[in-house]
């Protein structure tokens, strides 16, 4: 039995958007008592937000989503103390401050931290990763009063920290092993876009270049480090966005087993009983034919918590994501991707491109040559709604039957200027038996068609 | 149209004739606030027209230079670098002296107009071309106040200059400030026509369904008076009520509305510093709707004692009247209004104090086709939306759930559109079917901020 009672007790490590989440879908439907404990901080914040905090856009207190009170009335008791073990015998944990705690359901949403890579130098001052409310403290100790910086990765992170430092006038280098940023996601023309964008705004680009070791100073801070081609880049801060891995340390003896991270079945089940897992911290037994084995995303996190919360209520299913969707943003272009459009095609997938002559937007629809189903869709600079994007995927919809519905996407702005056209008139000359639909879709007929809306009606 | 293209130069550090244009631009704004400090205090010594109105000139000629440059330095993602860091947008020592002066200038302006005696004479020469007739604390009020919206519009367009909402909203503000709140009415003083401001409607002008008001309208105006009175009603009650219900409440208030205007504007760079918290909003309820009765309330007394010719109310009328006047009209929507932008954000006016705005909101609430939708269930919590809502509304309450915004108090900026790093909002009007209901990606909480 899965279900929890009334009078049992769950209790979370860890207070990110997967934790809190999980707390906040329970407590809807269970009388259950429920306890956050996070080493972190007291309060949830938003951890994609960290960034914003150091450029001034904001301050700590405003990327913390939900005040004192919200807690208090939902009844979910906050512990901001550090989790020494876990005795899944005794289902107790051990705090670091507190007494220990008692629990009936565990569930371990303790997240990642950045992942290194045994370079030499790399525990130097002013090396670091930037994953927690920690690491935002320290790059701020670390950067200050610095002239030049160096980013080792070319994803999501490491674009952040350096718009991060940009903001502060340090000069940025980042090594990137493609060949373009973020091609290991991105197709060529999209991460050429990108790339070119990223170095507009003063960001020098390695490109294809690691790190191969970090050089110290005196004082033991870093001072510059040697590239594997043989370049010495002097700087006095190394950020390190090589990806991130589990925080499961703590858990060692407790008896779980852990892989790369805390194995789970597709119910988010551990291999003790009543001891779950999920996010970032947690790693699928057996991932569906072409799925990850870990998913570390924001949305995936809050997915996982949704099905989890499922099942903790006594309605057990399966964790099933759905259409895969991501967003992010480089310096003034956002990205948006629904589905699945990899970096490079196979032979059977073929896609309508589009991108502007600023080259700052661009669209892609990626679909199936043989059957002309859509696989996915690339966004930069352009916003598209996502339930309908959703839609399309989930109802298996072809090239063809998004044409009809392609006015109804665009999610961009009252007066800015639409870009459908450019994809229509490719589309037609592509397909040049295919009929314009006769008449224009309107997203709110499809909304109301396709019920694209939940029947909630709280305000 | 600019889309998000950046200028090569967009993150290098400043070259030296960047510089020198800002410098230039300070030196400028120095020489203009000496002008206009020696035309205010030295107007027996020097012409107050030549150092007051010259000032005011060599000011916004400074003024636009540093705008100019600082601002197309940064890309549009650059913009709110460091604002909660710096102590002019974080409450900080000249955040406090700014507020202190502008309050000091209401005080002065509504209960000692005497005493700018030096700076009204230095709009002389403008009053009389523009209205043939001699300058007044009135209009050298309405001259700094339309050149503020003038000057820091320029501001708001090159800092929102990838969005062409923003900018289409912001030249409409500016065209209704200059044209229908300046210069309009300057032309029907100049014509011997009574002063009507043509975007002011009852409630928020007030008096403009007085009895009184009416009475001299019609007798000072004849048909054109009675063209205004016809206007006003219009807008009160049928224009209004349709605008709204088409695009919400922002067709006013962030479009056409002067104190609107003034926030969009002069007040943009404070609009981070409206209280977000749940007390807030309950301050909020408690205050606005309370005044839109006051008004309703007192419109009716005066009517009453009108037709009774005083015989019903007595002086009752009148009493509430000059209390509201004096209470809500000055002390409210000028010195705290407009006093207080640098220390508790650039809609305090419109978000505790206005009656059109409480008018508008009840209106937009429930009978609209207005509200901001939310993306699915692309959301990350980041707290931009509310950070820079000047309404002080949780945007991301409503966001991160997956439901679409629909408070009363939104006037419909499209800020939180625009400082969303993931896209996720859009204000848009739709069918009132389904308006509440959110995204079927997300499950969400039920939980209500207010009761």
């Amino acid at each position: 039995m899965n279900q929890i009672k009334a009078q049992e007790h769950l209790v979370i490590i860890g207070n990110g958007i997967a934790g809190v989440t999980l707390a906040q879908r329970v407590r809807q439907r269970s009388d259950c008592r429920i306890t956050i404990v996070s080493a972190e901080s007291q309060l949830h914040f938003s951890r994609t937000a960290l960034m914003y905090v150091y450029m001034g856009h904001m301050r700590f207190q405003d990327i913390v989503p939900y005040a004192d009170w919200y807690w208090q009335e939902q009844k979910i008791e906050l512990v901001h103390d550090y989790v020494e073990r876990v005795e899944t015998s005794d289902k107790k944990l051990v705090l670091r401050e507190g007494p220990p705690l008692h629990y009936d359901k565990l569930v371990l949403a303790t997240g990642s931290s950045a992942a290194y890579y045994d370079w030499p130098g790399q525990t130097l001052k002013g090396v670091q990763g930037l994953v927690s409310l920690q690491d935002l403290e320290l790059m701020e100790a670390n950067t200050a009063g610095i002239q030049q910086a160096v980013i080792i990765g070319g994803g999501l992170i490491g674009v952040e920290m350096a718009e991060m430092l940009r903001s502060r006038g340090i000069a940025v280098t980042m090594l990137i092993r493609d060949k373009l940023y973020w091609h290991n996601v991105l197709p060529e023309e999209e991460a050429r876009l990108v790339t070119d964008h990223i170095r507009q705004h003063g960001i020098e680009l390695l490109l294809q270049e690691e790190l191969q070791e970090i050089l110290a100073d005196d004082a033991g801070r870093v001072r510059a480090i040697h590239t594997r081609s043989g370049k010495e880049l002097p700087c006095q801060f190394v950020g390190i966005t090589t990806g991130v891995k589990p925080n499961v340390e703590f858990l060692k003896g407790a008896g779980i087993e852990i892989e790369k991270g805390i194995l789970v079945n597709e119910f988010f089940e551990t291999s003790q009983p009543d001891v779950y897992a999920l996010s970032d911290c947690a790693q699928f037994r057996n991932p569906a034919p072409g799925q990850p084995m870990m998913e570390q995303l924001w949305y995936t996190a809050r997915l996982h918590a949704e099905a989890l919360a499922s099942t903790l209520l006594g309605d057990r299913k399966p964790y099933q994501r759905g259409p895969w969707f991501n967003s992010a943003k480089f310096f003034d272009i956002e990205y948006q991707t629904y589905g699945f459009v990899p970096a490079r095609f196979t032979e059977q997938q073929e896609s309508l491109y589009w991108q502007n002559e600023e080259a700052t937007k661009a669209i892609r629809l990626l679909y199936d040559k043989k059957t002309a189903k859509l696989l996915g869709i690339n966004l930069l600079g352009v916003r598209y709604r996502h339930d309908l994007c959703h839609h399309w995927l989930q109802q298996g919809y072809t090239l063809h039957d998004v044409m009809q519905e392609l006015p109804a996407v665009n999610f961009d702005p009252e007066f800015f200027q639409r870009y459908e056209e450019e994809l229509l008139s490719q589309y037609y000359t592509r397909f040049p038996d295919r009929q314009p639909p006769v008449k224009h879709s309107n997203w709110w007929e499809l909304r109301k068609r396709f019920g694209l809306f939940s029947d909630s009606t709280s305000c | 149209m600019p889309t998000a293209v950046i200028s090569p130069t967009a993150t290098t550090p400043p070259t030296t004739s960047q510089n020198v244009v800002k410098m230039v631009g300070l030196v400028l704004i120095s020489i203009g606030l000496l002008g206009i400090l020696v035309a205010a205090v030295g107007a027996d010594y020097l012409s107050p027209v030549f150092t007051g109105l010259g000032g005011t000139a060599v000011f916004t000629v400074g003024a636009l230079l540093y705008i100019w440059q600082s601002r197309r330095r940064k890309s549009p993602a650059e913009q709110n670098h460091g604002l909660w860091q710096q102590e002019a947008t974080s409450r900080g020592a000249s955040a406090w002296v700014i507020g202190f002066v502008l309050t000091g200038f209401y005080v002065l302006l509504y209960w000692f107009p005497d005493t700018l005696q030096g700076l009204i004479q230095a709009m002389e020469p403008l009053s009389q071309w523009l209205r043939n007739r001699p300058s007044d604390q009135w209009f050298l009020y309405g001259t700094f106040y339309t050149l503020a919206v003038l000057i820091m519009g320029v501001y708001a367009l090159l800092k929102y200059r990838n969005s062409r909402y923003h900018i289409i909203r912001t030249i409409s503000v500016m065209f209704f400030q200059l044209g229908f709140a300046f210069l309009l009415p300057g032309l029907l003083l100049m014509l011997n026509q009574p002063e009507y401001y043509f975007s002011y409607f009852w409630p928020l002008k007030y008096d403009y369904l007085f009895p009184s008001t009416i009475e001299y309208l019609v007798r000072d105006g004849a048909a054109l008076g009675v063209f205004m009175i016809f206007w006003g009603a219009v807008f009160s009650f049928l224009a209004t009520p349709v605008l709204t219900y088409f695009y919400g409440k922002r067709w006013y208030c962030s479009w056409v509305c002067g104190c609107g205007g003034l926030a969009e504007t002069a007040g943009d760079p404070y609009r981070h510093l409206s209280d977000k918290s749940r007390k807030a909003w309950r301050w909020e309820v408690a205050i606005i709707y309370p005044i839109l009765g006051f008004v309703i309330l007192t419109t009716l007394f005066l009517w009453v004692n009108s037709w009774s010719e005083g015989r019903l109310l007595g002086d009752l009328s009148g009493g509430f009247a000059q209390t509201y006047g004096f209470f809500i009209g000055a002390m409210f929507s000028g010195v705290i209004g407009v006093g207080f932008y640098p220390l508790m954000g650039n809609r305090v006016w419109c978000r505790f104090g206005c009656p059109m705005a409480a008018y508008l909101g009840l209106l937009q609430k429930y009978f609209s086709r207005f509200r901001i939708t939310t993306n699915g269930g692309q959301c990350i919590s980041c707290g931009n939306c509310s950070t820079y809502c000047e309404m002080g509304i949780d945007v991301r309450w409503y966001a991160q759930q997956g439901e679409p915004i629909i408070r009363a108090a939104c006037v419909g900026c499209g800020i939180c559109a625009h400082v969303c790093p993931r896209g996720v909002l859009k204000l848009e009007n739709g069918p009132r079917e389904g308006r509440y209901a959110g995204t079927p990606l997300i499950s969400r909480d039920e939980l209500r901020i207010l009761d």
